[in-house]
Formats: structure tokens, sequence, C-alpha cells
């Protein structure tokens, strides 16, 4: 709305915006600073200047090799994610672009799957993965987290494509394009933004899940999310090599987060709400 | 167009997909309901028998699965009222003419990129323990008793964590409703002589109905679920105290290795999903076209 | 060379028959207008024709030769969207460029044509812009020079009007017949809107509900409308039409009267009504009449007419201006 208002009534709405807003932030500027104390200061009463150090990063590395479920996440949230993508995008291209009576139904069935409480299904996943050997393996957890966004996956790239407008189809087959030169010049340009953002969301998603990853692995397999519940006693692990850990954790996601305000509305509402 | 031959091409890009899923609810599911009428202990799997009801039975006279149903539910409303409010709240806030509003949205989405171990623990730990948590300084610092929170109150402190994971969320979807709002609409209203109160009731809420109907639904099906939050903080005690069903079930399956008993509480969690399910699919069904 | 013979078209999707049947003749170098209300298959047989839709039955002509199931690059047609269907991740000079890629013509050809209509359509300075930021009216010259470029046998256009202001629709509306006199290739515009049809065409084709009603050139369509539905399809504003004795009195079921065909009086004449709502606009009045009897009527009178709101008026028809139907709706 671009309506005058004066200047101190904006100052006021922003000074109160402002304080909601860092009041909300608080918890995670805090574990950030938090990581960069030594742990005498982490538990020596409210400050908010640390002393700097980067003790806790490197502890964190060398007593409980940060650096393997790190890598554990990256391969789990990309692996599932690309993985639903190449399953997703063939069949969201073919109802948004053929849909049939069906097509309805078949994008409600689809979202129904994920209304199933995982729990559910823990009893079945756990001893097949038992006596599969797939236990604390990363095959497993990508199969399963691909399975489980794989709806979400889908709807997003739906509503993406089913943006495109046909007339612009139509115009590339006027003006001669063959099937493969309308995907290659017209589609694709027009497609890949969609994409990118769907891929964007869901790895936000599969690299925050927190009960499969607990569930299913152990220690080889555990990605962040099963590391870090693993230290849920404060003994296992000094509050500042904690922050350390969780800011670690949190950080790529946060940023990827920030640049996926928008498609995080359309994706996690099924394109209820634009 | 639709020619014969892509028809049967969108067909075979469909299937994999179709498949896939298809077997993931089927196959799992089928076998939870198999196991829920068995009498099936992985520490005595010899023993294995027909059970009939018998787990059905066991959870409804055991005074812990009412316990999980009710925090379940109490857990559920807190966080609902809690983030719809606030999140009303601080739209309305963040949608006013403010300097830097685009850091100020940053800031106020970021917790729900926190995974939930990490934003269990940092509250845990850093904000409401009661000797070294920030809250604990603040009650020193005003002359009072720190509160230990998770021994006293237990699931209210789950509740204040899962609420600050998705006020974000609820926050985010409001706004955008919001934004979409009719300026000119306001504005005919203001010339009504509406004062800002009966705008408030009279054109903001109705306007974002849809939205608050929408984040109500999903957060609930999420809500269902907490898992994580609990299993870091309080472990489900003191006692039931903060024992939600989705950790009733995970007890039963994981620790106690009752394959049947946890069987027949996924039976019940997916029926309690699919009341709110029916809802979700109506609302969202309705925007496809 | 862009003569498109229709013979016996039918179209139906599924159960609907959008498209009973329709013959048509286009020469080579025509002008021509599908028009009728929405809904009337006028865009459907352009489609038709443009092979964007398979004809469920009949045959397609282009100068002579059988293009039913050609694919629609094959029938050397271009087509202006309403929607413009621009590109949106290309430049305009890759937009216009694009169909002359397809048929893999030599860059430089490609730059000479693209340029040459840049010239023709006031393009110059945009053609390194993106769609997105270019105006309705610039978007709609884009579309056109896209379809220009191909050198096509004819131009199809797809109500390329609808989305632009009013001002803007009149100027695009000189600028295409203009194009059509420089370029003399065959042009088949669909709209709704009969002044169009009327401003542009050499030959209008009026369609309702699939059925072709009349072909002819506006001047034929307005001096001669073959039923009711023409007669009060043509002609801005709409015919007059009086059911009952009065047009016994001329042995009709119904007479219609155009709006500028009535001789109008203050004092005497055939029917005598009150003048509603009077629109002056120096160049002509229009009057809203309301006739004694209760009938509705829209009067022109060329120039200034000085009556006002509530004043009596006499109306008489022009000699030989009125057109009868029978109980069919067909002319007499």
């Amino acid at each position: 709305m671009a309506r005058a208002v004066s200047r101190n009534t904006r100052i006021g709405w922003t000074i109160a915006a402002w304080f909601v807003a860092l009041l909300i932030f608080f918890p995670i500027l805090y574990a950030i600073i938090t990581s960069f104390k030594t742990e005498q200061e982490a538990i020596a009463g409210f400050d908010l200047i640390p002393s700097f150090t980067l003790d806790s990063y490197r502890e964190v590395q060398s007593q409980y090799n940060y650096f393997r479920p790190f890598m554990n996440s990256v391969v789990i949230a990309v692996g599932s994610t690309v993985l639903a993508l190449i399953v997703a995008i063939p069949a969201a291209w073919a109802m948004a672009f053929s849909p049939t009576k069906r097509t309805k139904d078949i994008l409600m069935w689809m979202l129904s799957t994920k209304m199933m409480p995982a729990v559910a299904v823990l009893v079945p996943i756990y001893l097949i993965f038992l006596r599969t050997g797939m236990l604390d393996t990363r095959t497993g957890l990508v199969i399963v987290l691909m399975l489980m966004n794989l709806p979400i996956v889908v709807w997003m790239l739906y509503t993406y494509f089913r943006e495109i407008p046909g007339e612009i189809l139509e115009a590339a087959r006027m003006d001669g394009a063959t099937l493969g030169q309308e995907i290659v010049h017209v589609l694709a340009p027009m497609a890949v933004p969609g994409i990118a953002s769907t891929l964007l969301l869901n790895i936000i998603l599969a690299w925050n899940e927190a009960f499969w990853t607990i569930q299913l692995t152990t220690t080889n397999a555990a990605p962040l999310s099963a590391f870090i519940a693993s230290f849920s006693s404060p003994q296992g692990l000094f509050w500042a090599k904690l922050s350390a850990a969780s800011t670690l954790a949190i950080a790529p996601i946060l940023i990827m987060g920030w640049f996926s305000q928008k498609q995080l509305v359309r994706g996690l509402t099924f394109g209820a709400v634009k | 167009m639709a020619t014969r031959q892509t028809q049967s091409l969108a067909r075979l890009m469909r299937a994999p997909a179709i498949i896939l899923l298809l077997i993931w609810m089927i196959v799992p599911l089928a076998m939870t309901l198999y196991y829920s009428f068995l009498n099936y202990n992985l520490l005595n799997p010899a023993n294995t028998s027909w059970a009939r009801f018998f787990n059905y039975q066991y959870f409804y006279t055991d005074p812990a699965f009412w316990a999980s149903i009710w925090n379940t539910l109490v857990l559920v409303l807190g966080v609902l009222s809690i983030t719809v409010i606030g999140g009303i709240g601080i739209a309305m806030l963040i949608d006013k003419p403010i300097f830097g509003q685009g850091i100020v949205r940053i800031l106020v989405i970021s917790p729900f990129f926190v995974m939930p171990p990490v934003a269990a623990l940092i509250w845990k730990n850093m904000i409401m323990h009661p000797s070294y948590g920030v809250f604990a300084d603040l009650a020193k610092f005003l002359g009072m008793q720190p509160v230990d929170w998770f021994a006293q109150y237990p699931l209210f402190s789950i509740i204040l964590i899962v609420a600050w994971q998705w006020l974000p969320f609820a926050t985010l979807i409001l706004l955008t409703a919001l934004q979409s709002l009719d300026g000119e609409q306001m504005e005919a209203a203001e010339m009504d002589g509406a004062p800002a109160v009966q705008r408030f009731i009279h054109l903001t809420l109705p306007h974002m109905a849809r939205a608050i109907t929408v984040v109500i639904l999903i957060q609930t099906i999420f809500l269902l679920g907490v898992y994580a939050e609990i299993l870091v903080t309080t472990n489900g005690g003191p006692g039931n105290a903060s024992t939600n069903l989705t950790f009733l079930i995970y007890r039963a399956a994981r620790l106690n290795f009752d394959i049947g008993g946890a069987a027949a509480g996924g039976i019940i969690a997916v029926v309690l999903a699919n009341i709110v399910a029916i809802f979700l699919m109506r609302a969202v069904g309705k925007n496809l076209d | 060379m862009g003569s498109i013979t229709l013979k016996n078209v039918r179209k139906a999707f599924g159960e609907v028959e959008v498209i009973p049947g329709v013959d048509l003749e286009i020469n080579d170098g025509e002008f021509v207008v599908f028009v009728g209300p929405s809904g009337c298959g006028k865009s459907t047989l352009l489609r038709l024709i443009a092979g964007l839709e398979d004809v469920t039955g009949g045959q397609i002509q282009i100068d002579g030769k059988d293009v039913t199931d050609a694919g629609p690059a094959k029938r050397g047609l271009a087509m202006v969207f309403q929607s413009y269907a621009l590109y949106p991740h290309m430049s305009v000079r890759k937009n216009i460029a694009f169909p002359l890629k397809m048929a893999k013509m030599s860059e430089a050809e490609q730059e000479k044509r693209v340029s040459h209509a840049a010239k023709i359509l006031n393009l110059d300075s945009y053609l390194d812009r993106k769609p997105g930021q270019l105006s309705g009216g610039q978007r709609q010259r884009v579309a056109i020079g896209r379809a220009i470029v191909r050198e096509p046998s004819a131009f199809l256009f797809d109500e390329p009007l609808s989305n632009l202001d009013a001002a803007l629709r009149v100027n695009m509306r000189v600028e295409i017949s203009e194009l059509h006199n420089n370029l003399k290739t065959t042009m088949i515009y669909v709209t709704h809107d009969q002044v169009e049809a009327m401003t542009m065409a050499d030959k209008i084709v009026v369609l309702r509900a699939g059925n072709v009603e009349q072909v002819g050139s506006p001047m034929e369509l307005y001096a001669k409308p073959r039923n009711r539905f023409v007669g009060g399809f043509i002609g801005s504003p709409n015919m007059n039409f009086l059911e009952g004795a009065a047009a016994a009195a001329h042995g009709a079921h119904a007479i219609g009267v155009r709006p500028e065909h009535w001789q109008l009086s203050t004092t005497e004449g055939a029917f005598p009504g009150k003048v509603g709502v009077a629109e002056h606009l120096g160049s002509d009045t229009f009057l809203h009449i309301q006739l004694n009897d209760g009938t509705p009527i829209i009067a022109r009178a060329e120039g200034e007419f000085p009556v006002h709101h509530g004043d009596n008026i006499w109306l008489t028809p022009q000699d030989g201006r009125v057109y009868k139907f029978d109980k069919q709706g067909l002319a007499l």
C-alpha cells in the first residue's frame, strides 16, 4: 500500500517490528554467539560478546568427526531430492500439459499419501530395513526421503508447469519447432526456474528431516539431524561445541531458505496460497 | 493438442511416480494393519500369534494411551493458537511501512529452517536450562527463582519450542495473504467510516480466512508427528507428561520391541490424521481449477 | 499464394459438436474476418485451419493442396495469438527470429528479415528487450513481427486486439489494415467485435453456434442481412426490431430498422414515443426512446438534434430501409 504515513508512525512501527523480529531470531543468534565462546564462557551467564575463539569448531571436528554426518546430510538431502525430481518431472509435465479427466484425482491422491503419519509405517519400514540390511545406510535414507517428498515435488512442479501458457507451445509449433526443439528452446528455459525452486525447497525439507533419520541410522549413515539429536544429554557435548555443531548444521540451509521464501509458501501449501 | 500419441507418452511419463507412491503407501500400511493383529515382540519372535483385537484393546485400557492422546491434542491446539494469533499479529506488523522490511522478514522466518533437534537443543540448553539458560539469567536478574521448565512444565516447554519453529510458517503464509488484500477496498471502508477494528474484523479477517484454514490444516498434519523435539528434551517424561501419540508408538516399537502394539497405535494415528486430511484435501482441491 | 478452401469441415470435442460442417472459400490476398458472439466456434475454426486442432471430418486445402493431416508447421501459415504468446526468456530479436531459426535459415538472412520487420513495425529500438519490458501494443507488434518474417501464405489472427485498451485498439486496427495493404497476403482474423469486422474485412464470415450464417462484404451484410441474427449483429448501435401490428403492416413477422434509418420529428410520424437519455455528441445525436407501447428504440440523428429527456418524439422509418423477417427470422 503506497499510502503516505507520517515519519513518526513509520519509525514507531519499525521499532516494534524489529523488536519482534530480533526476539524471534534471538535463539539462533545466541547459539551462533555461543559457538564462538569458550566452554567456561558458555555457562558463565548471559553475555552477547564472545571471545571469538574457533576452538569449538575445531574440537567438533577432531573429537566427533563432524565432517562425516555433514557429508551424509549432503548426500542424503541432495540425493533424495534429485531422485525425486527425476521421477517427478516427467509426471508433473504429463499432468500439466496432457491432463486427463483423472489428473486431478491423481494429484489429490498423491497429496493424501503425504498425510500419512510417518509413525504409522515405522514398524514395517524398520523391519524391512532390518531384514534387508539397509539400516544405517545412506541408500536406505535416500529412498525413504525421496518417497516421502515425492508428492510435494510433483505438486510444486505441476503448479509451475501449469503457469507456462499453452499458447506459447502452440506458437512454437506454428513457428515450425519439432517436439525436441520445443522442449529445448521454449519449455526448458521456462521450466528451469520452477525446477530450481523445487530443488531448493526439497533439499531444505530433506536436510531438516528428523524422524526417519533418527529411526533408521546409528553412526555410519547418520546425517546431522540424527548426529545432533544424539547429544541430547549435556554431558555428551558441551554447549559451545553444541552451538558450533548446530551453527554449522543450520547455516547452509538458513541461507538457502532465505532465498526460497516465496517458493516456501507455494510448496508447503500445495499451491493453495500463492 | 491431445492426439493419441501424446496421450500414451503422457501415461508413460506419469507411471513411475504413481507406481512408486502406490507401493510406498500400500505395502507398509498393509503390513502395519497385519502386524496390528499379531502378538509379535522382537525380543521373543518365536512366540508370535494371532492377537485379534487385543492390541487395540490394550491401547484402549492403557492410561498412557489416553494421556498421549490428550497430550497430542494439547500440543496441537496450543501450538496452533500461538502460531495463528501470533502469526496474524506479526504479519500485520511486517506489512506496515517499516524500514528494513526485507531483513525483518528474513529474521522472522529463520526458525523454520532450523532442524528440529537443533531447535530443541538450543532452547533446552541455552534458553530454558534451569541454571545456565537465558530465562534463568533473566529470573536471577529480576530476583526470582529460576524455573526448571522441562521438569515442571514439560508439555508447555515443548509447545513453546514447536510454536517457535512454526510461527514463521504461519507468519509467512498469512503475510502473503495479507499482501494480496486490495488497498482500495480498505480505503473504501475507511471512506464509509469503518474504524480500524471494524476493518480488521470485516475485511482483513475474512480475506485471510482461507490462508488461516490452510495454515491450521497443514500445521496440524505436521504437529501430529512431533517427535525429535520430545526425544531430545524430555524423552516423553516425566512419566508420560510429554508423551504424544507419535512418541508412544516410537517407544512401543523401538524401546519395548512390541511390534503388534506399535502397529495398532500406527493405525490409530492414521485414523486421526485422516480426519484432518479430509478437511485439508477439500481446501486444497477447491484451488485446483 | 494463399487461397484456402474448407470442405464440409467438422469438429467435435467428444460428444459435443462445435462445428457441424463448414464450407468456405478464401481467395488469395483477401482479408477475411470471422465474427460472432463468444462460443460461436470462430476460434476453433481458425485453429483447425492452423492445424492446432485435428478436424473430425472434412477437408482443408491450401492453394489446392490437401493439408488436412499436415502438422501446423507444414502449412506455411503464421498465427498471432490473443495473449501474443511471446517467448518470455528471449529478446524481441530472438522472438522474431525464432521461426527462421527453426527453418534453419542463415544468420545473415535472419538478421536481414528481422531488421526489415522491425522497421515496418517500429520496433528498432526495442530489439534487445525482453517481452516483459514491453507495453501491450509493443508486444502485439512483436507477435506480428514474428509472423511477418516467415513470409507465410496467410496470416491468422486470433482476437489480437482484445487485450489492448480502446485507443490502442483503434491504432492497431489501422496498422493491421495498412499491413494488409502493403503485404497483400491473405489474412484471417477472428474477433467478436463487429466494428473490427466492418472496418477491416474484405469478406466477413458471420458464425453462430458453429454454423456460417452469412458470408459477404461488409456492405453486403449491412444492406442485405440474410436473417435477423446477422441484421442484429452487424451495425452499431444494434438494429431495432418491431413485432406485432407494426410488422404486420409490412407483411412480415418482424421488421428491423437501423438507428440511422429513422426519420425523427417532434410533431408527427408513424410511432410516437418519449425521449429517455439523449446523447449529444455534436457530430451525431443518439436518442434512447421508449415507444408508447413500451418498445425501447435507439435512433441516431446526424449532427445536433435538439430534444431532451422527457420530450415527445415521433419516429418514421426511411423509405426502403425496412428489413423484413419471417417467423423463422429469415429475411423476406
